[in-house]
């Protein structure tokens, strides 16, 4: 393989106070893969996917896009750049509805004088958009789209982060530990979406420590330790086992 | 001892590639969509529900009950067309600073210096207009750009220096009740002097007759300020991300919105509005005194307490706040009408609102 990765770091330094969240960590994503993030809590995997999508600042190191050095200033710039990122907080507004979630930041305007001068807001198309969204991802015992995401489950509102991501990313999407609290039925339907997300050509960035959707998924594995990257391997090649202990320190890769 | 036997290989993939074997079961699941009855809620729930969904509700009851009663106790002298057009004509001026107010309330902050500023932004026009004998609509002019920075000023505290609202417009409160004692020398303008130099600055104090309800232009700005905002921060983006940041600024900020931008903004905007306000109480009050409205800051905040709007953010209705300022005013003409002391109008509206703060709370508490 001679591609070039599109998103790719090197030497990330991230500290928050006295502890180091991000040690000299290396990152490579490459075109069109699924590439999973393994790690003990607080390995620093978070750190890493919010410094890559804008949501923190890096005190050392350099990210590039596409091969562009870029440095997003805000979460913002990272999505005007085709970066979208569910975190693991999923940042959801809770008393807004499902639709104006989805289109926080993005909405839609009306065609023509209202929408122009009067900035008004294309209230049906965004609701018709969010609604088709979400039967994808088959979450729809949501019955109204307007219904505040604070009535919604837990796993609800993860299934309107994912959607959200999902729907939006053009260049690469990131999802930290988006099934973390989902049932099983739509656990799959998310790793579903996850492959059709793939089969558009978008590459992903997958945290999780479910490790049989791991290993299902992902083209390689990222294993993250100590906030650094220990290792990369390819699932055909590694077992479960052998990730667990990798990423736990019982066993070094070789 | 025996040992027993390695387990036979398990059917399907362990740890391959492909859905688990606890997972198969799944494809016999009804993939319909799932549907509920309704919960059946306790009338109070139901009711606490519906303030959930619809937070204006409380005040629009509170306001048509007030007004009932006080319609019974004071009779015709209190519904006559002429009374209530007074109590509009009253709280227009708190009105509008309560609706500058709003809007701060709903990013989670509170602003002490909305009065301040206006009554500044009135001696500004004031002095300009008939003192230094500029053109009134310039000095007009220059009294919102003035008032629009003030607002900037506070906005640019809280969002880039991170000092929380309350502390930075109690800074601002004094500072620019201190800059307007300055500028006016402490010293009234009279009445006179302003129909003689600049009567455009009294355009809101004009009324007309309909009905045998005197209705002020102040008054139909007051109604007209509200219908705008309500615009904004419900049918534009902008209005929504409003209400985002003061729900959760840090999910708003990771959603993609420049949440210290649209704060600047926020402040910005209720500054102007206070500058708008200004304008409205030189018509209201007839002359420009640099004492008045002393009290006005925390009237306003009264009125968007009473209105249903959370102090908390991100909750509530504009319009409660117009609402809110209505109440009030009818409060104080029904009492005054049925010949209540002052005192106990005080001592009503004290408990309104921690009536509202408690209905409020009891409100956030729904469960899905
Ligand atoms: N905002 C913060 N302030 C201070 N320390 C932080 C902050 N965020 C993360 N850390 C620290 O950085 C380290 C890495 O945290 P991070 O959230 O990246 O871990 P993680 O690998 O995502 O863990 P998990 O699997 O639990 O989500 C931890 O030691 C954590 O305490
Ligand atoms: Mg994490």
């Amino acid at each position: 393989m001679n591609r070039e990765p599109i998103l790719k770091a090197r030497g990330l330094v991230k500290r928050y106070g006295r502890v180091t969240a991000l040690d000299d960590c290396d990152f490579d994503l490459m075109p069109g893969e699924i590439l999973a993030v393994i790690g003990d809590n607080g390995a620093g995997k978070s750190s890493l996917i919010k410094a890559l999508s804008g949501a923190i600042a890096i005190d050392e190191g350099e990210i590039t896009l596409d091969g562009q050095p870029v440095s997003f200033a805000s979460p913002l710039a990272a999505r005007d750049a085709g970066i979208e990122t569910v975190y693991q907080t999923l940042a959801l507004s809770p008393a807004l509805s499902i639709v104006e979630n989805m289109f926080m930041g993005r909405e839609w305007r009306r065609p023509g004088l209202a929408g122009r001068w009067f900035r008004a807001l294309d209230r049906d198309r965004m609701r018709a958009f969010a609604r088709d969204k979400l039967s994808e991802l088959g979450l729809m015992t949501i019955q109204n789209i307007d219904q505040p995401v604070e009535t919604l489950s837990g796993g609800q509102r993860q299934g309107v982060a994912v959607a959200r991501a999902a729907a939006f990313g053009s260049r690469v999407v990131i999802l930290d530990e988006p099934t973390a609290a989902l049932g099983v039925k739509e656990s799959r339907r998310v790793l579903e979406l996850i492959l059709d997300v793939k089969s558009r050509g978008i590459p992903i960035i997958l945290i999780s420590h479910n490790m049989p959707h791991v290993f299902e998924v992902a083209d390689r594995i990222h294993v993250h330790r100590l906030g650094r990257r220990l290792c990369v391997i390819d699932p055909r090649e590694h077992s479960m086992s052998d990730a667990v202990a990798y990423m736990t320190g019982a066993k070094a890769p070789h | 001892m025996t040992t027993t036997p390695p387990p036979p290989p398990r059917p399907g993939p362990v740890s391959g590639r492909g859905p688990s074997d606890f997972e198969t079961g799944l494809a016999a699941s009804p993939q319909g969509v799932a549907r509920f009855e309704a919960p059946r809620r306790t009338p109070l729930a139901g009711i606490q529900h519906l303030l959930h969904a619809t937070p204006t509700l409380v005040p629009v009851i509170v306001l048509a009950l007030s007004i009932l009663v006080f319609g019974l106790i004071a009779g015709e002298r209190f519904f006559s067309p002429f009374n209530l057009s007074l109590i509009l004509q009253q709280v227009s001026i708190i009105g509008i600073l309560a609706a500058a107010q709003s809007l701060i309330v709903l990013t989670a902050g509170i602003d002490l210096s909305v009065a301040a500023i206006m009554v500044l932004m009135s001696v500004v026009s004031g002095k300009l207009a008939i003192t230094m004998g500029v053109p009134a609509p310039l000095a007009l002019g220059a009294s919102f750009a003035l008032g629009t920075l003030a607002g900037m000023l506070n906005g640019l505290m809280v969002a880039r220096l991170k000092l929380p609202p309350f502390i930075v417009t109690l800074g601002t409160w004094n500072i620019f009740f201190a800059l307007n004692l300055w500028f006016s020398g402490a010293q009234s303008i009279r009445s006179q002097d302003i129909d003689a130099a600049a009567p455009l600055l009294k355009f809101f104090g004009n009324s007309f007759r309909v009905a045998g309800a005197n209705i002020t232009f102040g008054s139909i700005l007051m109604v007209v300020i509200f219908a705008v905002l309500w615009y904004v921060l419900n049918r534009t983006a902008w209005g929504r991300h409003v209400y985002a940041i003061g729900d959760d600024k840090a999910a708003a900020e990771l959603a993609g919105i420049r949440t210290d931008r649209v704060l600047v903004q926020v402040y910005a905007l209720a500054g102007f509005i206070c500058a708008i306000g200004a304008w409205a109480a030189i018509g209201r009050v007839g002359s420009i005194s640099p004492q008045s409205f002393y009290e006005g800051n925390l009237q306003s905040i009264t009125a968007v307490v009473i209105g249903g709007i959370s102090l908390f953010g991100g909750r509530g209705s504009i319009m409660g706040a117009l609402f809110g300022a209505l109440i009030v005013g009818v409060f104080q003409s029904g009492l005054r009408l049925a010949g209540v002391d002052v005192l106990w109008q005080v001592f009503a509206i004290g408990w309104l609102i921690i009536i509202a703060v408690a209905i409020d709370q009891w409100i956030r508490k729904v469960s899905a």
